[in-house]
Formats: structure tokens, sequence, C-alpha cells
């Protein structure tokens, strides 16, 4: 048994109530999934004729557009969101009120309002100036999912990202500036690239919400995983039922491996920079701040992170 | 400017809304995260390997997509004739319990080791010890992320609008049918959401100082 701040190695009295604890949590656990699946098979959920339904090449294919297009959603919007979150950090830490001004307010409205309004709106914008804006057929919905992510997230990861450069040691920037550096130079060879190494694992964190949010695409109508996975069940049709329960379970095991998989990447990264001697402190990869669509978060750790042990770099 | 005074009642149902499922859902996500996270430092393997599996499976699935288990399997299978309001609850309820947890969890480690191991020379089992010892403690620490995690919920309750609740994002949906111009509509909702957000961070940052304490 692990030991906890909770308790200690438990004696031969704690083992045995424990193992009758174990048994009873076990039996309640297993009581649970047992009611589930009693249910499930009850509404011929589990029938062979359900589950076949994956055999056929057409299922598969629309399957696969799904995650296709909710890959392609995503990766665009990724990109994108983290060059507008690098530029409303700078902007948010400008010596120019105007400027400043604006990033702040940028961040403050988008960040405050749910990213399915933000998506909403735009989709809408889009099919009222469909002609003026040369977009065609599937594009609203794609530029509408990929401009309310890139908006939202770019502001999450700005805040992130200022956190981050605020917690690089002022002898950083010091130094910098004694060697004749210009303003922008410091921020983007010497401010950015440390905020950036630290704050990897909470950038890669919000990452994975963005992957998530790609399924608010359901919403208005875009054909990503999840619009895919609700049609494909909505239109078949096997025993006079539809297959709701296999094609979740399925959709569901595709997106928790993706997020997952994103998730490992956070914390091996986070590992790689704890090692390297750069003295730079590296973001918690498992924090569930950073992993809760907020963000508030990260101007707490701007202003725990100066008091944090920061290496020998200073 | 006129959509709002025309569509007063609307907003305001919709204003009314979003707060009554957000705070229906904060309170199922506040019970189920505690309870929840008493699974995962219990010292009992089954509760503690049930709390785990939880928070990853629901923390790693698109909210939109428990919705769709919430309104197309729940109803069919298990309960039928819930109403849309108790369903959404659940779905955003289940899903912020699992941020919940984890701040609980981690909240419980910021406690001190001493403290623990005194309370346990003391002779207090398990549940005296988090419940007179630590998790007191460990409340501080914890709320300040869960003024995140109450201000992501309210964003995410935007969604129980898609599935016929009535909130701010479904009087948005209603009156841009109707052909107001969503840029004004845009702006109102906009406001209210930061009304609501602010209002949240402004309580949690009134309870961060009542309950500061020098460590």
């Amino acid at each position: 048994m692990s030991s906890s701040v909770l308790y200690d190695a438990p004696g031969p009295k704690a083992r045995i109530r424990n193992r009758i604890y174990s048994v009873v949590g076990g039996l309640a656990v297993l009581g649970l999934i047992v009611f589930a699946v009693v249910r499930l098979n009850d509404k011929g959920q589990f029938a062979p004729e359900m589950w076949d339904i994956f055999n056929y090449a057409g299922v598969r294919t629309s399957i696969r557009d799904g995650v296709v297009t909710t890959l392609k959603v995503f990766a665009v919007a990724a990109v994108l969101s983290l060059v507008l979150g690098v530029l409303l950090a700078v902007g948010r830490l400008s010596d120019h009120k105007a400027v400043r001004w604006f990033a702040t307010g940028f961040i403050e409205l988008f960040r405050a309002v749910p990213l399915l309004i933000t998506i909403y709106v735009l989709w809408v914008l889009f099919l009222t100036y469909r002609s003026d804006l040369g977009l065609s057929g599937d594009n609203t919905g794609f530029w509408a999912l990929v401009i309310g992510l890139t908006v939202y997230n770019g502001s999450v990861q700005a805040e992130v990202l200022r956190a981050g450069i605020n917690s690089v040691p002022r002898g950083q920037s010091e130094a910098a500036y004694a060697l004749g550096m210009r303003k922008t130079q410091v921020m983007m060879t010497v401010l950015v690239p440390q905020a950036v190494r630290a704050m990897l694992p909470t950038i890669i964190s919000q990452l994975v919400v963005t992957l998530k949010d790609t399924s608010l695409g359901y919403v208005i109508t875009y054909q990503e995983l999840l619009f895919q996975l609700q049609q494909l069940a909505g239109n078949i049709v096997v025993n006079d039922d539809n297959p709701y329960v296999p094609v979740i379970i399925v959709g569901g095991a595709i997106y928790i491996a993706m997020c997952l998989a994103l998730s490992a990447l956070a914390t091996w990264i986070e590992r790689r920079g704890r090692r390297a001697k750069t003295g730079i402190r590296v973001a918690d990869a498992g924090q569930p701040l950073a992993a809760a669509d907020a963000l508030d978060v990260v101007d707490h750790s701007a202003v725990s992170a100066p008091d944090a042990p920061t290496g020998k770099t200073n | 400017m006129n959509v709002l005074l025309d569509h007063l009642p609307q907003f305001r149902e919709g204003f009314l809304g979003t707060l009554s499922i957000t705070a229906a859902s904060a309170a199922l996500a506040l019970v189920l995260g505690i309870v929840i996270a008493g699974f995962r430092v219990s010292p009992i393997p089954p509760l503690r390997a049930f709390g785990t599996a939880w928070v990853t499976l629901l923390r790693n699935t698109p909210l939109t997509l428990l919705f769709l288990i919430a309104f197309f399997v729940i109803p069919q299978i298990f309960f039928p004739g819930t109403s849309p309001f108790v369903l959404a609850m659940g779905a955003l309820g289940c899903y912020t319990s699992s941020f919940v947890c984890e701040a609980v969890r981690s909240g419980i480690n910021t406690v001190p080791l001493g403290q623990a191991e005194a309370a346990r020379s003391l002779g207090m089992t398990f549940f005296q010890t988090l419940r007179l010892i630590v998790l007191p403690q460990a409340t501080r620490s914890v709320i300040p992320p869960m003024s995140s995690i109450f201000i992501a919920l309210t964003k995410n309750s935007a969604i129980a609008g898609a599935f016929s609740n009535t909130e701010l994002f479904n009087v948005s949906k209603l009156l841009s049918d109707k052909g107001f111009a969503i840029g004004w509509i845009f702006l109102w909702i906009a406001l209210c959401y930061l009304v609501i957000t602010f209002a949240i961070s402004g309580l949690f940052r009134l309870l961060e100082s009542r309950l500061e304490v020098a460590r």
C-alpha cells in the first residue's frame, strides 16, 4: 500500500478493516457496472447486429472522415491560436497604452463569452455575408469553428504566455538591455522563448481543451467527428432501435485516445523540462486548473511564479 | 439596442436559466467532486481505481459528447422521462466534478504532512483526519482553482441551450432565427456572461480574503 498524507501503513486490524471496505466498495462499483450492463443488454444494445454496423465500409468511412475533419480543424486552430496568443501576450505587455488596452479588452471579452456562442455568432455572420466573403458550402462551418477556437484559445494562451513571460527572472531582460538589444529583440529573442519553454505543459494542456472543443462544431452542424457519430447513430436502425450506445462507445474511445495522447505529450515534455538544467521552472502538466476551460488560473501562477525557486539563471 | 428592450422578458428568462443551470450543476459537481476526491485519496483500492477512471474518462471526453449521452442514451435506456434540465445538470455536473476532484486532491496535497501525522498520533481515524484537519486547511488553496472551474462551468452551460434548455445561448439562437442583427444580440449576451463571471470571481476573491490564514 502506498504511503499517503492521510494514513499510515496499516496494521493488522486496519488491514482487515480495509479489506472489508475494499470488498464492500468493490461490490458497490461492480453493482453500478452490472446495473448499466444489464439495462443496456435488456434494451438490446449488446446484440451482435448492433455492433455489426462497424463492419460496413460506409460507417467506417464516415468515422474516418469525421476524425480527419476534427484533426484538420484542430491543426489549423491550434497553429492560429498559438500565433494569436503570442501576439496578444506581447500586446498586453506593450508600452503603448492603446495596444495594451486593445489586447486586454480582446482577451477579457473572448475569455468571458462561451466559445459556443462565439462560434455560433461567427457562423451566422458568415452565412449572412457568405457571398461577400467568398465562402461556400462547408467553408462557413469550418471557418466559424476555426476562428471561434482561435480567438478563444488565443486569448487563453495569451494569458498563459503572459504568466510565463512574467516568471522569467528580471535579470534576463536587464542583461539583454545591457547588451544594447531593442525592446522587440528582448521580447522575441529572450523573453518569449523562455516563457514558451516554461509554459509548454500548460500550453499543450490547453491544446487538449482546443481538441475537445472542436466537438462544438456539432451545434453548427459542421461535419466533424461528433456530428458524424450522431448522424450515424440517428440514421441507422438495427432491430427497430438506433445504435447510440455502440456508436458513442466507439466515438468516445476515439476522443479519449486523442486527448490522452496529447496529455501524455505534455507530461513527457514536463518531465524533460524538469530534467534540463536551464533554470527555467516548467509548469505543472497535471494542473487541473490548466485543463479546465476557464483559466483565470493563469493569473495565480503569474502571481506565484516569481517567488518560486528559479534556479541558477540569475 | 432595440433587440434588448423589445425582448427583455426573453433575455431575463435566459439569464435566469443560465444562472439556475449553473448553480444546480455547480452543486452537483461540488458534491460529486469532493466524494470522488475522497475516493482517490482513500486506502481502498477499488474506490481509488473508480475515482481515477472517473477523472480520466470525464476529463478527456468532450462535453458535447456527454450531452449526447445524456440526451440520447439516458432517457431511452435508464431513466425515461427525465427533464432536459436534469439531464443537462447531470452532464455538466459530472464533467465539472472531475475538475473539482483534481482541484480538491491537489489542495489536499498542499496540507503539510505534519498536520496529518499529528492528527493520526492523536488517534484520529482516516475520516476524522480528512474532515477535521485536512479538508478545512485544503479549502484555502482550493478556492482559486475552484473559482475558475465555476467560471468555466458557467460558460459550458451554454451547451445546455443547444439541447433544448432555456438559457442565454438558446435566447440568442431564437432571436437570430427571427432575423435580428446578430451583432447586437452577441453584445448583450456577452454582457450577461461578463456580469455572471465577474460576480463569481468577485465572490471567490471575497471568500479567499476571508479564509486567508498565515501558514
